[in-house]
């Protein structure tokens, strides 16, 4: 993983801008000691006399010392405008390879994370895996775009205006010799001591962040109980400590500024003295003086932004750190070790095989969320998998399709293991309504099509008749066009099931698993879907997690599970003969004299 | 089959969720800084800027001391570099004796040093004075707006996104805070310094600053140019970073969703549109927005170019000196920063205004309607609860509730089942006047509750609802919640009733077990059953009960059926179940269907009316 993936396409650019910033920062180096020509052989009467062959031979061309002085001038204008012009070809080259080093990176860790697997995708959580895409990649763009127009700059100044002054007087440099050390040490002091108590500062944010979202979600809550005032207590502590944090980081970011300025002025004061003297006794120029102060300013104005160069450095690592470690994840699920042949594989039949599979979803932990689990279901069936909560049904199905991959143990579909389907092909044959529904933004339609993006309007409408979604779309005025909003914020719970599963339908699946996907739909419309799937899915083998007894009771095998294993396979009216555990679950859900 | 360009802006740009903007830029994953809503233009900058102005009032006498010390430090870089001028003028004379000339100069250097000093400390003063002022003031808004939040009615939050009211604390008041703390004072102190160091340089030679004031047009005219274009693109990368970033967030948290439908490769697709697009619109925003300093730093080299050479020619025809003209120098090129900043702070200026309209737009939001002066308290339950007529819908076009009317007396239960969408929920907004009905009344033992104090009648109905809501703290604080005074074996006694207590016995620290994020740490069915002891600990003889153990298996349920009817003996109840079995045994159980009941009765009544609850009890039959 290195980042030079991302630079090398726009090198030019990254070479380029910094180029034109140095041209910027030689004119400006260059700027004082123009005036100080003009100062000490344009305006003094006898400084000819001991002016280099060069200077002479410039003066040389004019009537008068005025003509001189206007071609400095001329001189320092060109400059300036040269300099203009490095600016903005810095601005232009620098925008250009710091923007499109940042969108390379956000393509590459997008399609990076569209790889993962879901453990990938557990292990980093889909908040982090958001900041990082969002936050991470800014603040690395911003530091790049700061880096190729200041890391020349301030440095190359410095640098620059230390040799002018060095080569103005060497003995005058000594005087910075001793406060540029003494102000770096102050500035260190004050980053260091200042940083963490930023980090203090972003803790109380996140805090005061966390007790707003908090009242704010729990609002009917807060209400009910008529606690306003005890949330208003709560926000204004949080209040309050983030004020103090935020005063304590800044008293110490203040300093800066004047600590800055009183280095500054000491070194002035030191040039003026020790130069005056020197200027006195005649081993140095009023001209070169001038300049000398000006130099400082430069120097030690540099010396600053070098220093916050490095903070913003160490904030740019932390987020590199932060994108690397998405890049550089291992993707645990892969099809690439497979035949030309077998990656054209398709799931023909839908019979399901699971043998002696054990599953952990961290490798290190005791707790086996599977254990020993022996299943055969045949093409076509309808299978109803029910049991407590925590019991290993959702982890059980998320097998099949290889959403992770069992600790031993093998799992095949139509006689073949998973691992010999290409993962494309494998989830085409299995479709799959999850226990935590997600629908994206834009219309009903464009939703659907996420199962079959070449689908009439008819089949369209078919999938959606079965899910029993289409007579409240049709009833919503603009019907498969009507937009969902974020998250499908339009819809009601049991409406957004409904149509997690037409979306599931339109894949025409051989194999499909409903993971508890109809406990918001009232216990009629989940009726008619269990019909609807009897008529259209008839050949599909279709798997089907529910709370519900009446759920399951019609399918053809029920399987009971119980901390991850199973412990009933059979009929309804089987179970009910065999399974003491079944015949709890149903009691609790009706009447015995109904049941009998 | 990826949708086009245009389409997925129209979706994505405007639903960026801002809520994870963080105030300040700290290290560490805990505060990205998002600027989805961020910018935009100030609509009544006037009203505004007072009603910002109103909230750093209280500090108008450091504001006295801050100006003061502003003068300050203006006034000693000015007078610093203008004491150049005789000391170099000083040194450049020749023959004056070597000790004369030594004690000038120690003489001269020692005031410089006390102008210096001076500027420093007051320089000092004035940035911690500043920081005081805009922390305290930035502290004083978010209360205000935190407490006038609180007293919002439910349909604000409804209506408005969590994230976008979040963004009003985070984003908006940071905004207010940079200006408060920073632009005010950089354009205060920018302008002061203007006039001085245009004062000083007329002072030193007035032909000289003709030609420096000749490039204040062009300051203007090429700033404004560029400021105009850069903020043109800037709302432009906006927007589109917007676009990129919403849709990150919308497909990598449904990430898995894409995984099974091998939508993998549509989704690349679609963000490299996106991600392309914002990599044109970001460049101009940054060529733009980087050129400024060049362009204006550089016009002001020539400036001082111009200002050099004929100063030089002055100085040659005896109209000015050596070290006048190195200071004139100086100011001249000082004359150009307060322009610079000034144009640079406008943007910020800009954002702040408009985040402090959308602040106070909250605090100007009607609250809850206060209670009338006679408003009575809550006289307890003696007679009944009754809905008589009541018509509600959450928008005036769209009725939720037609005509209901029902009563229940003090001890009974009455359940309400039905579809989805039938309005079960709505009823329960009703009761504490989450919402206000539009026709009809609700009346307490006669008495309409809108003239019942509104906390009285609040602390008399205790909720457990569909969204199960923790608040970070320990399980004991959150059970609490229900009655603040409740001792510990109270909290335990609720927790028994909700059979809550043995799995909070098998937690690592038992009831001083932290909750965090809402509970993440705690499955959907545990949370339920710690609301279920929230409501328990409570006093209030009044219980709603929305779909209270839905996330509870039905093995669990029959267990903790003999604590919900200890919990329900001496409450009138209200239930709303979509799983019958837990309102078999209410008093009246109300069937709804598009807001209207169509069948009402007991548990056997309704099923022998064979009708729809019926239909429903069984499952047999579909409702249509």
């Amino acid at each position: 993983m290195k980042w030079s993936k991302y630079v090398k396409p726009y090198l030019p650019y990254f070479i380029i801008g910094p180029l034109c910033m140095i041209v910027e920062v030689i004119g400006e180096v260059l700027m004082p000691k123009f005036l100080a020509l003009i100062v000490d052989y344009g305006i003094s009467e006898n400084g000819m006399e001991n002016a280099p062959a060069a200077i002479k031979w410039l003066y040389g061309l004019f009537p008068n010392a005025n003509g001189f002085v206007l071609a400095i001038m001329t001189g320092m204008i060109l400059t300036a405008i040269l300099m203009m012009l490095g600016g903005i070809g810095g601005a232009y080259f620098g925008s250009k390879a710091s923007v499109n080093f940042a969108a390379d990176v956000r393509a590459d860790v997008y399609r990076k994370v569209q790889t993962y697997s879901f453990a990938n995708i557990d292990k980093f959580s889909t908040g982090s895996l958001v900041t990082r895409l969002t936050n991470d990649v800014t603040q690395m763009q911003n530091f790049i775009n700061m880096l190729l127009r200041m890391c020349l700059r301030a440095p190359g100044m410095m640098i620059g205006a230390l040799i002018m002054a060095f080569l103005l007087n060497p003995r005058l440099t000594v005087v910075l010799a001793v406060t540029m050390p003494l102000l770096l040490i102050v500035l260190g002091f004050i980053v260091k001591k200042g940083f963490p108590r930023f980090g203090i500062m972003q803790e109380k944010i996140d805090a005061l962040n966390s007790t707003v979202q908090e009242s704010i979600t729990n609002v009917r809550v807060v209400k009910s109980f008529v606690r306003e005032d005890r949330e208003n207590k709560k926000f204004g502590t949080a209040n309050s400590n983030l004020k103090k944090a935020g005063l304590s980081a800044m008293s110490v970011m203040i300093l800066i500024s004047p600590a800055m300025n009183f280095f500054m002025n000491i070194t002035t004061m030191a040039v003026v003295w020790f130069g005056g003297n020197m200027v006195a006794s005649g081993s140095m120029s009023v001209g070169d003086l001038i300049a000398f102060v000006t130099y400082i300013t430069q120097i030690l104005m540099s010396l600053m932004m070098v220093t916050m160069m490095f903070v913003m450095f160490s904030r740019a690592m932390a987020s590199a750190g932060r994108i690397k470690e998405v890049l550089g994840e291992d993707v645990d699920i892969k099809d690439d070790h497979l035949s030309e042949e077998q990656k054209n594989a398709t799931i023909e039949k839908g019979d399901i095989e699971f043998r002696n599979v054990n599953f952990r979803y961290y490798k290190n932990s005791h707790d086996e969320v599977l254990k020993d689990i022996n299943l055969k279901i045949s093409a076509g069936a309808t299978v109803g998998l029910i049991g407590p909560t925590g019991c290993g049904k959702t982890t059980l199905v998320s097998l099949i399709p290889r959403l992770y991959d069992p600790d031993s143990g093998e799992i095949l579909i139509d006689g073949k293991n998973v691992h010999e389907y290409s993962l494309y092909h494998l989830r085409e044959g299995v479709g799959m309504v999850l226990q935590k529904n997600v629908l994206f933004s834009g219309s009903i339609e464009d939703n659907l099509r996420w199962g079959d993006q070449n689908a009439t309007d008819e089949q369209l409408k078919a999938a959606a008749e079965a899910a029993q979604a289409d007579k409240f779309v049709s009833a919503f005025s603009d019907g498969y066009k009507t937009d969902l909003g974020q998250g499908g914020s339009n819809v009601s719970g049991g409406q957004k099931q409904r149509l997690c599963i037409a979306r599931a339908l339109l894949k025409k699946p051989k194999i499909l698993i409903l993971d508890d996907s109809t406990s918001a739909v009232d216990t009629a419309t989940e009726a008619a879907i269990r019909k609807a799937f009897k008529t259209t899915l008839s050949d599909t083998t279709k798997i089907i997690i529910a709370q519900r007894i009446s759920s399951v009771r019609n399918a053809d095998t029920v399987i009971v599970m119980d901390d991850g294993k199973i412990t009933g396979i059979g009929t309804h009216d089987e179970l009910m003969k065999t399974n003491e555990e079944y015949r709890e679950i149903y009691y609790s859900q009706n009447d015995k004299k109904e049941g009998e | 089959m990826a949708r086009s360009l245009e389409a997925l802006q129209r979706q994505y740009a405007r639903s960026i969720d801002p809520k994870k903007g963080g105030m300040g830029h700290g290290p560490g994953p805990g505060g990205p800084g998002r600027h989805g809503r961020a910018s935009g233009k100030p609509k009544n900058a006037g009203a505004t800027v007072k009603r910002m102005l109103s909230y750093v009032a209280p500090y108008k006498y450091l504001f006295v001391v801050v100006i003061i010390c502003m003068l300050g430090t203006t006034a000693s870089s000015l007078f610093g570099s203008a004491m150049l001028r005789p000391i170099i003028n000083h040194i450049a004379e020749s023959g004056i004796p070597a000790a004369e000339r030594m004690s000038y100069l120690m003489k001269m250097l020692l005031i410089l040093g006390g102008i210096y000093l001076v500027g420093v400390f007051t320089n000092f003063f004035q940035t911690k004075i500043m920081v005081h002022i805009s922390q305290n003031a930035s502290e004083h808004i978010r209360n205000d707006l935190f407490t006038k939040l609180e007293t919002l009615p439910v349909r604000f939050f409804d209506t408005n996104t969590t994230g976008e009211t979040m963004s009003r604390f985070t984003n908006d008041v940071d905004n207010i805070d940079i200006m408060l703390g920073n632009s005010l004072v950089s354009v205060v102190s920018g302008l002061v310094s203007l006039i001085g160091t245009f004062c000083m340089m007329l002072y030193l030679n007035i032909p000289l600053t003709l030609i420096t004031v000749a490039f204040i047009p062009l300051f203007i005219k090429g700033g404004g140019w560029i400021a105009k274009r850069s903020s043109k693109y800037y709302g432009g990368q906006q927007s589109a970073l917007g676009a990129v970033n919403g849709y990150i967030e919308e497909s990598v948290s449904g990430q898995k969703v894409v995984k099974v439908f091998n939508h993998e490769k549509d989704c690349v697709e679609e963000f490299t549109a996106l991600n392309d697009d914002l990599r044109d619109k970001q460049f101009k925003a940054q060529f733009y927005g980087g050129i400024m300093g060049p362009v204006m730093g550089n016009t002001s080299q020539i400036s001082y170019a111009i200002t050099a050479g004929i100063g030089g020619i002055l100085c040659l025809l005896g109209k000015f000196d050596v070290g006048g003209l190195s200071v004139f120098v100086n100011y001249s090129r000082q004359f150009s920063m307060p322009i610079n900043m000034v144009s640079q702070q406008t943007s910020t200026i800009f954002a702040a205004l408009a985040g402090a309209e959308r602040v106070f737009n909250i605090l100007d939001m009607e609250p809850e309607q206060p209670d009338t002066p006679d408003a009575l308290p809550f006289g307890g339950l003696k007679k009944e609860i009754r809905l008589d007529d009541v018509t509600f819908g959450y928008n005036p076009d769209k009725v939720i509730l037609k005509h209901i009317s029902l009563y229940a007396k003090p001890g009974q239960k009455i359940a309400f089942v039905g579809s989805t969408g039938a309005g079960k929920t709505t009823i329960t907004n009703l009761l504490n006047r989450f919402y206000d009905i539009d026709s009809g009344s609700i009346t307490i033992d006669g008495v309409n509750i809108n003239r019942i104090k509104r906390d009285d009648l609040r602390r008399n109905i205790a909720m457990v609802l569909q969204d199960t809501h923790l608040f970070t703290g320990t399980i004991r604080e959150n059970i609490r919640y229900g009655r603040l005074d409740a001792t510990d074996e109270e909290v335990e006694a609720a927790a028994r009733t909700a059979s809550a207590h043995s799995f909070i016995m098998r937690l690592e620290n038992g009831y001083d077990t932290m909750i965090t994020g809402d509970g993440a740490n705690l499955s959907q069915g545990q949370r339920q059953l710690l609301n279920i002891a929230r409501a328990a600990i409570s006093k209030a003889p009044i219980l709603v009960l929305d779909e209270a153990t839905s996330s509870v298996d039905t093995r669990t349920e029959r267990h903790i059926e003999h604590g919900m009817d200890r919990l329900m003996a001496d409450r009138t109840t209200f239930v709303i179940a979509h799983r019958l079995s837990t309102v078999r045994n209410a008093d009246a159980i109300m069937v709804l269907e598009n807001g209207e009941i169509i069948e009402r009765g007991d548990h056997d009544d309704l099923l022998s009316q064979k009708g729809r609850y019926y239909e429903l009890y069984t499952g047999k039959k579909e409702l249509d």
